[in-house]
């Protein structure tokens, strides 16, 4: 757990190293439908990682169970599967145990905000450091259209053939009022903005939340029109004069309707969850100069004689 | 003196301490009245000497202002179960007169608060009664305060004075507890152990004598089966756990959360179970060996994450302190119930390992095992403990840490190519590579519990399903040829074969020297390999003509319990049965014996 390397100057030979090729870093073909927006997230994550220059390696990819959460098998790094909901408690004690890695985790909204609501609000106030990124369609895509927790009232699904009426989820004022210290809402519709929202997001010290629009063709077709200007929507970003630490300002703006804006809505600097467990373990250890752990624990051990 | 009331039972003369091996001695009152730390000066001063120690305590299931018992049994000889009945019970309260009295033995001692205890004539015959006021003296030893703070201290030196101890070990015990916090803290303790120590009289001073032990004995240290399994992890490297409170595995979590970081370590308190588990298995994902654990519910709410864990062949230790179910249960009372679910709890097919710790330092051995079994085949690791010796306390041989304690370094050192699933490697496990590692043929894993070809590819092909299956099944049947052959206790043949696990084992073994002593022969055997299970135990079956499974769980619709069900499934052995306890107590060496026999009447009757 000491490993201190980091991102920015990473070890070994890899400042020689030339960035990961779009190529190296493709996998299997992606299984989505054809025009599924997730592709444009996957893109956007390739195009990323160079950008960074993240050590092949380094790449970490996290997600639950849902079409978006099949996005590791399409990168060729270091990946991992998981159950359905719980992607970011896997992948907070990746994080925490492994200061070295910036860990990313995808998943969709019902695995976000349903199954996995209570891991998201616990991972966003304790802002263990990491990204989030949630493609959210606004209904379950891998069960075939029922019902999920952003699905707008109306929708006509499966679970729900008359329309839904359960009022839905807004992820941005849960990610602020569950303490986010960065939540920000792109749309695959505009790759560039989402490339933007991801690279502040890998900046930011903490949790950062994305909340991505990413339309399921197959079944909500046509959901985010009035978002997409080659549509004949509006792609509204962010009043020039927000300040994104204005916690109430961000609560406004986020209760718009819908298609609300896309930007940034909320960053705050709180130490992580990360830096927090690591000033314990500083504190712990001074005590002990450096002996070994045999030691430390005999001396435990020499009080219960 | 005028404090003191005594009553003569019938048990002879007391003008001569009388000599004895051990002594079990019961303590009861409230839980504020700090009765268990009496039972831990005891238990840290017998291991101090060359006395065992075990003590057995129970927290009532009110948190606060509840009946509280505390009963420790001293001995110079090897303490192996916590005592039937008390030789001696110290009765602070009326409802600790009135409920535990029948708890001593015949011609017991009984010494009473006669501040709050009016004693009952019928029992005025029957066992020996002295009557201190220990609240009024307390509360004169430490200056006239009514609180009722330092009674137990002063319990503790009429203990001490009552059976001889070490009163200097004792007020440097009471010193290491105290001296920390304020001087008039620790003034007060002394005073009231120093008064309890000279509270003389003939009736109590000189009654029994405690022999010392006989061959010396290396050091040892003193502490509970959860404080055992949380410094075995440690000793074992591991350096990350996550976990959520539940009674009674939260002292294990307090203490890594307390203690992990002089290692470099964390442990995560999460929102619920599922994090917990998910939390553990993503730091073992990230190189080293994690933990969670709980009991009860708990437990259930990590299944769906173990088969997770299985399926993608990811290092995991679970610990299980199991207490009574289903449901709340009863949270603070023992069972043996959660075999099952440690064994086959979540859908699939999804074999793990199964280990059950029996005594306290059984606790510490059994979590390292746990920790190297889980590294080396790559695998979730249960270790079963049970209420009982959770909350114990015993003394043992002090380990030798610096053979014993694990660092493993985390190895990200590049490979040329690899396959998370390589199915090339036998019946043997395949190891992982920790992100971070790079894989010089540019192939990366992905771990996943979709069913996946050897790069962690998600594949539906039959055959690869048949082959990934007997990857997982079959690495276990490779641990259970490491595992020692289990060891039978008495002849190694004979009539009857008593077989237990976990906390079981000392009563068992217990009932066995005793029905021996009595001419009965009959043989005992502990598993501690649940799954997999040691090879070797049809050949041993084979040679007793019955074999019953003595466990705390219930016999079920069948007639036998959880082990009984696994040893009947894999032996196809209708000659093992069932001994069961569904009273969530502890087995007594006198009850197994009353059932073994029984049961033996029973056939012979019906033969
Ligand atoms: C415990 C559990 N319950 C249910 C499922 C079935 N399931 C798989 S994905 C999913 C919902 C997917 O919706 P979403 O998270 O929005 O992802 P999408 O497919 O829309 O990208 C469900 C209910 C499961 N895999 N595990
Ligand atoms: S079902 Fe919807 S979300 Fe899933 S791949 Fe198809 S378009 Fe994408
Ligand atoms: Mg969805």
């Amino acid at each position: 757990m000491s490993d201190t390397a980091t991102m920015e100057q990473p070890t070994q030979d890899a400042g020689e190293r030339q960035p990961v090729t779009k190529k190296e870093i493709t996998a299997d073909n992606p299984t989505w439908c054809p025009g599924c927006g997730d592709f444009s997230v996957l893109s956007i994550y390739y195009k990323l990682i160079q950008k960074r220059n993240i050590p092949h390696e380094s790449v970490s990819t996290v997600a639950g169970i849902g079409c978006s959460s099949r996005f590791p098998y399409f990168v060729q790094a270091h990946g991992v599967h998981y159950i359905h909901g719980r992607a970011l408690s896997f992948a907070s004690g990746l994080s925490i145990s492994r200061p070295d890695l910036h860990v990313f985790t995808f998943g969709g909204d019902g695995d976000a905000f349903s199954i996995g609501g209570n891991h998201f609000v616990h991972t966003a106030r304790k802002n263990v450091k990491m990204t989030y990124l949630v493609m959210d369609n606004f209904v379950y895509g891998l069960t075939k259209k029922q019902t999920s927790p952003t699905s707008p009232l109306g929708f006509k699904s499966k679970t729900d053939n008359w329309g839904a009426f359960d009022q839905p989820i807004n992820p941005m004022k849960l990610a602020i009022s569950a303490g986010a210290t960065f939540v920000a809402r792109a749309s695959h519709t505009n790759p560039k903005h989402l490339l933007e929202m991801m690279d502040a997001a890998m900046d930011h010290d903490g949790f950062s939340f994305i909340e991505c629009l990413s339309e399921c063709t197959e079944f909500f077709a046509g959901a985010f029109d009035s978002s997409n200007p080659r549509k004949g929507g509006e792609f509204k970003l962010m009043p020039e004069d927000h300040d994104p630490t204005d916690e109430a300002a961000a609560y406004a703006l986020a209760s718009e309707d819908f298609p609300g804006r896309f930007g940034i809505f909320y960053q705050i600097q709180r130490p992580t969850k990360n830096a927090l467990e690591a000033g314990v373990i500083d504190a712990a250890q001074g005590k002990f100069e450096g002996k070994p752990d045999s030691e430390v624990l005999q001396a435990t051990f020499n009080l219960m004689k | 003196m005028s404090e003191t009331t005594v009553s003569e039972a019938n048990n002879g003369s007391n003008s001569q301490p009388s000599n004895i091996s051990e002594v079990t001695i019961r303590l009861a009152g409230n839980s504020q009245d700090g009765i268990q730390s009496i039972g831990g000066f005891l238990a840290r001063l017998a291991g101090r000497s060359e006395r065992d120690v075990m003590t057995m305590m129970t927290i009532p299931s009110t948190i606060s202002g509840g009946a509280s018992i505390f009963q420790v049994r001293l001995g110079s000889g090897e303490v192996i179960s916590p005592g039937d009945k008390a030789d001696v019970l110290f009765a602070f309260y009326q409802h600790s007169y009135d409920n535990h009295v029948n708890n001593l033995t015949k011609g017991g001692v009984l010494v009473y608060d006669s501040d709050h205890v009016e004693p009952c004539e019928e029992w005025l015959t029957k066992y020996r009664h002295i009557g201190i006021a220990i609240s009024s003296l307390t509360v004169e030893a430490i200056g006239g305060t009514a609180r009722d703070k330092g009674k137990n201290i002063f319990a503790l030196g009429l203990i001490a004075g009552m059976f001889s101890l070490d009163t200097a070990k004792l007020e440097r015990l009471i010193n290491e507890r105290f001296g920390s916090k304020s001087k008039s803290i620790l003034k007060t303790a002394m005073d009231a152990f120093q008064a309890g120590c000279r509270y003389q009289s003939n009736d109590i001073s000189n009654l029994f004598r405690l022999a010392r032990g006989g061959a010396e004995r290396s050091n040892q240290v003193v502490m509970s089966g959860n404080e055992a399994i949380g410094y075995g992890l440690i000793a074992a490297g591991v350096r990350f756990g996550a976990g959520y409170p539940i009674t009674p595995w939260s002292d294990i979590m307090e203490l890594l959360r307390r203690e992990l970081p002089k290692y470099g370590g964390s442990f995560i308190q999460c929102e619920d179970e599922i994090a917990s588990v998910s939390m553990a298995i993503g730091a073992s994902y990230g190189g080293h060996v994690a933990v969670t654990g709980s009991s009860g519910p708990g437990i259930s709410l990590k299944t769906e994450a173990i088969g997770w864990a299985v399926m993608a062949e990811i290092p995991l230790v679970v610990i299980d302190v199991q207490r009574g179910g289903p449901s709340t249960g009863l949270p603070t009372d023992v069972e043996q119930s959660d075999l099952n679910i440690a064994l086959y709890g979540g859908h699939g097919d999804s074999p793990r390992v199964v280990l059950a710790a029996s005594d306290v330092e059984d606790c510490f051995y059994t979590a390292i095992e746990a920790v190297n079994i889980a590294r080396k085949y790559s695998v979730p690791v249960f270790v079963l403990s049970d209420q009982a010796i959770a909350t114990r306390i015993e003394a043992f041989n002090e380990p030798d840490l610096k053979t014993i304690c694990k660092n493993v370094e985390l190895d990200l050192s590049p490979v040329p190519s690899h396959k998370p699933y390589d199915l090339s490697s036998g019946d043997g496990p395949s190891q992982h590579r920790a992100p971070g590692t790079r894989i010089e043929d540019g192939r990366y894993p992905v771990v996943t519990g979709l069913e996946h070809d050897e790069w962690g590819h998600p594949s539906g092909d039959a055959a690869n399903h048949i082959a990934m299956t007997k990857k997982r099944r079959n690495k276990l049947k490779t641990l259970a040829d490491e595992l020692p052959a289990p060891e039978v206790y008495g002849a190694d043949s004979g009539d009857v074969l008593l077989v237990g696990w976990g906390s079981t084992k000392g009563p068992l073994l217990e009932a066995v020297e005793e029905l021996g002593n009595n001419g009965d022969a009959l043989s005992a055997l502990h598993i501690k390999h649940i799954n997999p299970l040691p090879n070797g135990l049809d050949t041993i079956f084979s040679r007793f003509n019955s074999v019953y499974v003595i466990e705390m769980n219930d016999g079920g619709v069948y007639g036998y319990g959880q082990l009984a069900g696994v040893l009947r499934a894999r032996f196809a052995d209708a000659r093992i049965k069932g001994i069961n306890k569904t009273a969530a107590r502890r087995w007594k060496v006198s009850e197994i014996i009353e059932r073994v026999k029984a049961r033996l009447e029973e056939e012979a009757a019906t033969a």
